[in-house]
Order: structure tokens, then sequence, then C-alpha cells
């Protein structure tokens, strides 16, 4: 499966010490598998299953999701600006394929 | 911690019934006993038998979702954040969705502060709690109710 869209905001610089929230958000349908096509066939679950953020390295936040999130899974979290780094964003669905993002944050 | 959780053990039934009465105040529909045996299960499944305590916890939803398919969620851990007292997991539990859990969201102390914020859907008019497993292992949890017009879940044709 190809990267999936997605998009992620963050204050591209803060204040060391400062609590940043992050918002994000990947297309994705979140089929449930409780629908039926057009034909009456159940569509398989579809699901992005779990989304893990690191920083600097360090795994700062993690959630598993299960059918009852919305379609195009929006998370918003926090966490404390310690230093200038990379943080990484990996978004996996069930069949494990992965979308991966990088965005840089400049702390001063 | 023992002998207090066995003064608690007995009452199992009570927390049932005031998850219940909760949700009657509120609501039209009532939920049937199997759906809170079902959401009361998996409380005691992740909490492994403890009680969790009330407080804490505040989660935010509208009081009334037009469509079940995207209802905004808010949940917030009243929680120091230091490395010795945090938030380690926020379960979303659903009373009537055909899942239990929604999701489950890991924190760490480099979060600051313990807020997430998701979209989710709910099949119906019901309760959803947030129970949240702090660093000492204690559980709290924080619920509440929506009245869902358009329902999720349900078959287009």
């Amino acid at each position: 499966m190809a990267q999936l869209p997605v998009r992620i905001i963050l204050p591209s610089t803060a204040k060391k010490g400062d609590i940043i929230e992050i918002k994000t958000l990947i297309q994705h349908a979140m089929e449930t598998g409780y629908r039926r096509d057009d034909v009456g066939k159940p569509i398989p679950r579809d699901i992005i299953t779990t989304f893990a953020v690191t920083y600097g390295g360090v795994e700062v936040f993690k959630a598993d999701f299960n059918q009852g999130v919305a379609a195009n899974p929006y998370v918003a979290f926090t966490t404390i600006a310690t230093e200038s780094g990379e943080l990484v964003f990996t978004w996996l669905d069930e069949r494990g394929a992965a979308t991966i993002e990088r965005r840089k944050v400049t702390v001063s | 911690m023992a002998p207090q959780q066995s003064k608690y053990a007995p009452s199992r039934r009570k927390v049932i019934a005031s998850g219940l009465a909760v949700t009657t105040a509120s609501l039209l529909h009532s939920p049937t006993r199997a759906e809170v045996e079902e959401l009361t299960k998996t409380i005691f499944e992740i909490t492994r038998g403890a009680l969790p305590r009330y407080g804490r916890v505040k989660l935010t939803l509208p009081e009334l979702a037009e469509n079940g398919n995207l209802v905004s969620l808010l949940v917030n851990v009243d929680s120091p954040m230091t490395t010795d007292d945090y938030v380690k997991t926020i379960y979303i539990l659903s009373e009537k969705n055909p899942l239990v859990i929604v999701a489950r969201f890991h924190l760490t102390p480099r979060a600051g502060r313990a807020r997430v914020r998701s979209n989710i859907r709910l099949a119906t008019t019901q309760q959803v709690v947030a129970l949240a497993e702090m660093s000492d292992g204690t559980f709290w949890q924080g619920g509440s109710s929506v009245i869902v017009t358009l329902a999720a879940c349900i078959d287009g044709g």
C-alpha cells in the first residue's frame, strides 16, 4: 500500500519546556466490517490499528484503534518540547502496511 | 490495598447499578442488562478485577450528536504527568457499539499533560466511558452520555 495522505499540525518552533499540541489526521475509510456492498456481500474490516509517535527516537505517544474510531482518524495529543529534533509519525493498518511522516521542531 | 478490595468486591452490582442510574437519568433509551454487563465485564478485564474510582477523568462529548459516524471526543485526566505519577493508558469504552473498546491512548510523562482529542463512531444513543490507568496501577473513570440521531454502523441501503 502506498503512503496515505496525512495532515500534521505542530509548531515548527517552541520554547524548551513548553507543552505543544500536535494534531494529526490520516485519510483512511476505517471500514468497520459491519457494512455490506451493493450485492449484499459483507465488506471486510479494513482499519488503521496503531499510530505511534517518536520524538528524538523515543516513543512519546501511541494509540490503538478499533473500528469505533471515525473515518480519517484524527488524534490530537501533547508533548513537552525537550530538544530540537525530529518527530516520526507511524500509522499501521491491519495488514501491517505503514505510513510514515517526519516533522522537525526547533526548540530554543 | 487488599482489605479495601475485599470490602468493595461484593458491591460490583452496585457499580453496575450506579452506571445504570446515571445513564437512565439522562437518556431516553435505557441500556439492556447485557449491554451494561458487556461494558462492565470489559472494565474489569482491563483493571484485572480492581474497582475503578470515579473522578480525575473528564470525558467531553457533544450532548447531541447528529451523526454517529463522527463524534468529537476530548478526554482530560487530572495528573501531574511527572516520571513517578503519570497516566499510562486511557481506554475509550462504549456501551452499545458492537465492539466495546473504541481506542486506547498510551501516554508517557513526556506528554506534559494528559489530554487527548479524537473522533469516534457511536452506533446509537449511549454512555461512553473513559478509563485511565495510572502509573501507580490505580484506575479512574469518567463518563459522558450522547444522544445520537443518525447512527453509525448501519447499512446504507
